[in-house]
């Protein structure tokens, strides 16, 4: 496991007043006290992200097995009431997200080569298709509870199809509502960094060495994307 | 060889006095306390609430101990009962051990140990304090409320559906608390991948580094399942979303393959760091390298990726298909293989040692004596036909208890005795803790070993009452845990005692391999004046003792021409 | 960091690689595959979710250690659904008995 950045050369001997590198800037530097210097802490940032993502992906992956486990019990059920979800506006939700993640990248793009502007309206971009995202998933809530097809909190399930078991229907409806309910909260969450991230360009921040948290963020993002992404065919896309 | 701490050793190096300022004393407001991001720091808090969490958890094994001295339910109700058996577990599993190592010990000494100034996300470090003192919080309000009475298991549909205590507040401390695992193992990885002193490769790391790191993938990868099982039973009993109804499709058991795809390796994580502390004892009390370096680091490695491929073991008579119990049983053998390896190298790098019985050094043979036999007991119950006989009896709760007593808290006990004179600037009084080590090395054998007996004849577990023929073997059982219950008191008493009026310790007291002890009992806040640069090997006790004891600093600029 | 910085001519054609994937799922979606159904669409979003990785996470151009956590995140959820699988797919196997 040979790593470039985790053998370094000895520092100097600890003094605030020595700054970390010749490049640094004299105002305030990115580095943190503990690293030696700004690669270093990159690398750091990036591999704990990575680690927090790999987190993610069993978090979520737990609802993913109970969703595999209880299609095969009873795939035509679930066909059937996959059927009863808006096929387009799944669709439509795909697309809105996959915009946001270019949105996103060029986002990261911006902040690293310092272009504020372009920094702040691609941020700004991201948060407005995420908020879009998430009106159309509340739309989709509100039609499900209309029509019956929300069984939470013991509210009525109505299913009318004959020939397919409600009690199956009615699970995966169950799974429908936890995996893209806690999607939605990642989602909200994503919203919230991006927020900050928006405040912190403003202000003329997160350019150029100081990038990483919007780098860093948009992994976060990304992965938010990636989960829809796999969400979409499960859910919408059921046919027997 | 005679004990080290002996006053006939040289007067102490002035370099080898505590520092005036250290960690301990850098700023004595509450403020520099709960607000720190040293890790040293955060590794006392812990050490504190941990050490709560133990006396309340051990508070509830006593009451259950001595109603179970006789055969009839005549100290508490029977649902108090079941109330107090599940807060002994909920709070000894993801209170006090999954935590205790890694959090106490792993803060202080990662760090120190690869030479870095702190973790790679000190201000994580402390987040991970305050999510692990949250959800303790929930979990304590759940006790206090009227407590939970599912078992620390919390089986679907009792727990998701049935039952009325607080299982939420229970469900909702151990998903906070589980965070502060994740956290922790993160920053360990980080740490130890891009953190390393110059010259400190992976072969030359310390053991305990490696069984960290082991132990930091299982609490990053296994935890988050444990997170979404919480999650989904506490969905279930909110908003009746009815994942594990029958009624609907739903199946119990799918409950059980969630829950213990973390809790199995879950208990990999509370061995694993113990095991590390082990081979950084022995080692320094055999004045020699340990046996199979490379194996046991590795066996680290391998521990923690198989942990992950044996949880159906606990399913065996739950439901599940045979033939996957086939696969699972196979696999648990595998799994045996790398702790037997270790076990193998840390009883051969005891030959032709010069050995001592210092406390750590008690604490560490009681830990291979005692886990070889959990493990060994271990190898029974992964045979489904044995299995089929003793699932859910005292033979179970024994097997267990002689890993996770006998093993981790004895690991745990002596890590803490090895590196205190480290942390705390302090010795303890070696006759009183070579005393509390045999207590309860006595104390353990006789709680526990009974229990094999009572599970073996049929006696089941979680149960109030039981036949008269089984009470001798319970009386055994609660004697031994009485003693069990003083022996622990008597290290919170001295060691509390030594902060005050214990000798003041040596940078190393032990002599002891590892660039922790290359810098003053208790270090600085920044550990090192200068990132230490390492030339040696690891466990290089032929040159520790080859030389005057001066003359084994390695950070101090004096000493470059004294290295080869 | 990456050595050769990606263009935002790379992100823009990863997008519309992106948006065509999401066509060809829906298109196949409204004919019946039998039983590749769930197989077109797993892959289609794996191919996706592939794309996204190693471009707009920069997987492509990070380092190896990257690549193993990666890697391991869904190696480990394989194992998951491998274990599990032993146990439901083989229920009904044995006769009740």
């Amino acid at each position: 496991m040979a790593d470039a950045h985790s053998i370094h050369a000895p520092s100097a001997p600890l003094s605030p007043s020595v700054p970390p590198s010749p490049s640094a800037p004299l105002s305030p530097s990115a580095l943190a006290h503990q690293f030696d210097d700004l690669e270093q802490q990159h690398a750091a940032d990036e591999l704990g992200m990575w680690l927090f993502l790999a987190t993610e992906v069993m978090f979520f992956g737990g609802m993913f097995l109970a969703y595999a486990i209880y299609r095969r019990q009873d795939e035509a059920a679930f066909a059937a009431a996959s059927g009863k979800l808006d096929f387009w506006l799944g669709a439509i939700n795909t697309a809105v997200l996959l915009c946001s993640s270019l949105t996103m990248v060029l986002a990261v793009h911006a902040a690293e080569t310092a272009q504020r502007k372009p920094l702040i309206a691609l941020l700004t971009l991201t948060m407005l298709l995420g908020t879009v995202f998430l009106g159309i998933k509340s739309y989709e809530y509100h039609h499900k509870y209309e029509i019956h097809l929300m069984p939470l909190a013991g509210l009525p399930f109505v299913w009318d199809e004959e020939g397919t078991s409600a009690g199956h229907a009615q699970m995966f409806f169950n799974l429908y509502f936890l995996m893209t309910g806690v999607h939605a909260l990642h989602m909200l969450i994503g919203l919230g960094v991006m927020a900050t991230l928006l405040v912190k360009a403003c202000r003329g921040g997160l350019l150029g060495e100081f990038a990483a948290p919007v780098n860093i963020s948009g992994l976060y993002w990304h992965f938010v994307d990636i989960v829809w992404v796999f969400l979409f065919p499960f859910l919408y896309l059921v046919r027997v | 060889m005679t004990t080290l701490l002996e006053p006939t050793r040289p007067a102490p190096h002035a370099a080898d006095l505590p520092p005036r300022r250290h960690y301990l004393n850098d700023g004595y407001s509450v403020r520099s306390w709960l607000l720190t991001t040293d890790h040293k720091r955060i590794a006392i808090l812990y050490l504190l609430s941990i050490t709560f969490f133990f006396m309340i958890g051990g508070l509830a094994a006593s009451v259950v101990r001595l109603d179970l001295t006789t055969p009839e339910a005549d100290l508490v109700l029977t649902e108090t009962f079941n109330k107090l058996f599940t807060a002994h577990g909920v709070i000894m599993v993801f209170f006090f051990l999954v935590p205790s190592i890694p959090a106490v010990l792993g803060n202080f000494l990662v760090p120190l140990m690869i030479g870095a100034r702190d973790l790679a996300f000190p201000r994580l470090n402390l987040l991970s304090w305050y999510i692990y003192t949250l959800g303790g919080l929930f979990t304590l309000y759940a006790l206090v409320a009227g407590g939970v009475d599912t078992g620390w298991t919390f089986y679907a549909p009792y727990s998701s559906t049935y039952s009325n205590t607080h299982v939420m507040a229970t469900a909702v401390g151990i998903f906070i608390t589980g965070f502060s695992s994740i956290l922790t193992g993160l920053n360990f990885i980080v740490t130890i991948h891009k953190m390393r002193a110059p010259g400190l490769t992976w072969f030359r790391l310390p053991l305990f580094i490696w069984s960290s790191y082991a132990t930091s993938i299982i609490m990053v990868l296994g935890t988050p399942v444990l997170a979404i099982t919480l999650f989904l039973v506490g969905m279930e009993r909110l908003l009746k979303i009815g994942i594990f109804d029958p009624k609907l499709g739903g199946d119990p058991v799918l409950f059980q393959h969630l829950f213990w795809f973390y809790s199995h390796p879950a208990v990999y994580i509370m061995i694993l760091p113990s095991m590390g502390v082990v081979s950084e004892i022995v080692p320094c009390f055999c004045r020699k390298r340990p046996f199979g370096y490379a194996f046991i680091g590795f066996s680290s490695f391998a521990i923690a990726v198989f942990s992950f491929l044996v949880w159906g073991h606990h399913l065996f008579v739950s439901g599940q298909s045979v033939y996957a119990g086939l696969v699972f049983s196979a696999l648990s053998y595998l799994v045996a293989i790398p702790s037997a390896i270790k076990v193998f190298n840390w009883t051969a790098s005891l030959h032709k040692g010069t050995i001592s019985f210092e406390t750590p050094m008690l604490y560490a043979l009681g830990f291979v004596g005692l886990f070889t036999m959990g493990g060994l007991t271990g190898l029974f119950v992964a045979a489904l036909a044995v299995d089929v006989h003793v699932h859910d009896t005292y033979f179970i709760v024994a097997h267990f208890h002689y890993i996770m007593v006998g093993g981790a808290v004895m690991g745990y006990l002596g890590g803490i005795h090895f590196w205190w004179p480290k942390m705390t600037g302090r010795l303890y009084p070696e006759g009183w803790a070579k005393l509390s080590a045999i207590l309860i090395f006595v104390g353990f054998n006789l709680t526990f070993f009974p229990q094999y007996i009572l599970g073996y004849l049929g006696m089941p577990r979680r149960y109030h009452v039981y036949p008269e023929e089984f009470q001798v073997l319970n009386v055994m059982s609660t004697a031994g845990a009485s003693i069990l219950a003083v022996g622990y008191l008597f290290p919170l008493t001295y060691l509390l005692w030594s902060l005050r009026w214990g000798k003041i310790a040596p940078s190393n007291p032990w002599r002891a391999a590892g660039l922790e002890w290359q810098t003053s009992s208790p270090p600085p806040t920044e550990n090192f004046a200068q990132t230490p640069v390492v030339r040696d090997e690891a466990y290089d006790y032929a040159k520790i003792d080859g030389q005057a004891p001066t003359a084994i600093y390695r950070s101090l600029p004096t000493e470059e021409s004294s290295h080869g | 960091m990456s050595q050769t910085r990606p263009t935002i001519r790379t992100f823009v054609i990863v997008f519309v690689t992106l948006l065509l994937l999401l066509a060809v799922t829906v298109e196949a979606a409204r004919h019946d595959l039998g039983q590749w159904n769930f197989a077109v669409a797993t892959l289609i979003a794996a191919a996706k979710a592939l794309l996204i990785i190693l471009f707009f996470m920069h997987v492509r151009h990070s380092a190896p250690l990257t690549r193993l956590v990666v890697s391991a995140g869904f190696f480990w959820l394989a194992i998951m659904f491998a274990l599990s699988l032993t146990d439901y797919g083989t229920r009904g196997w044995l006769p009740a008995m």
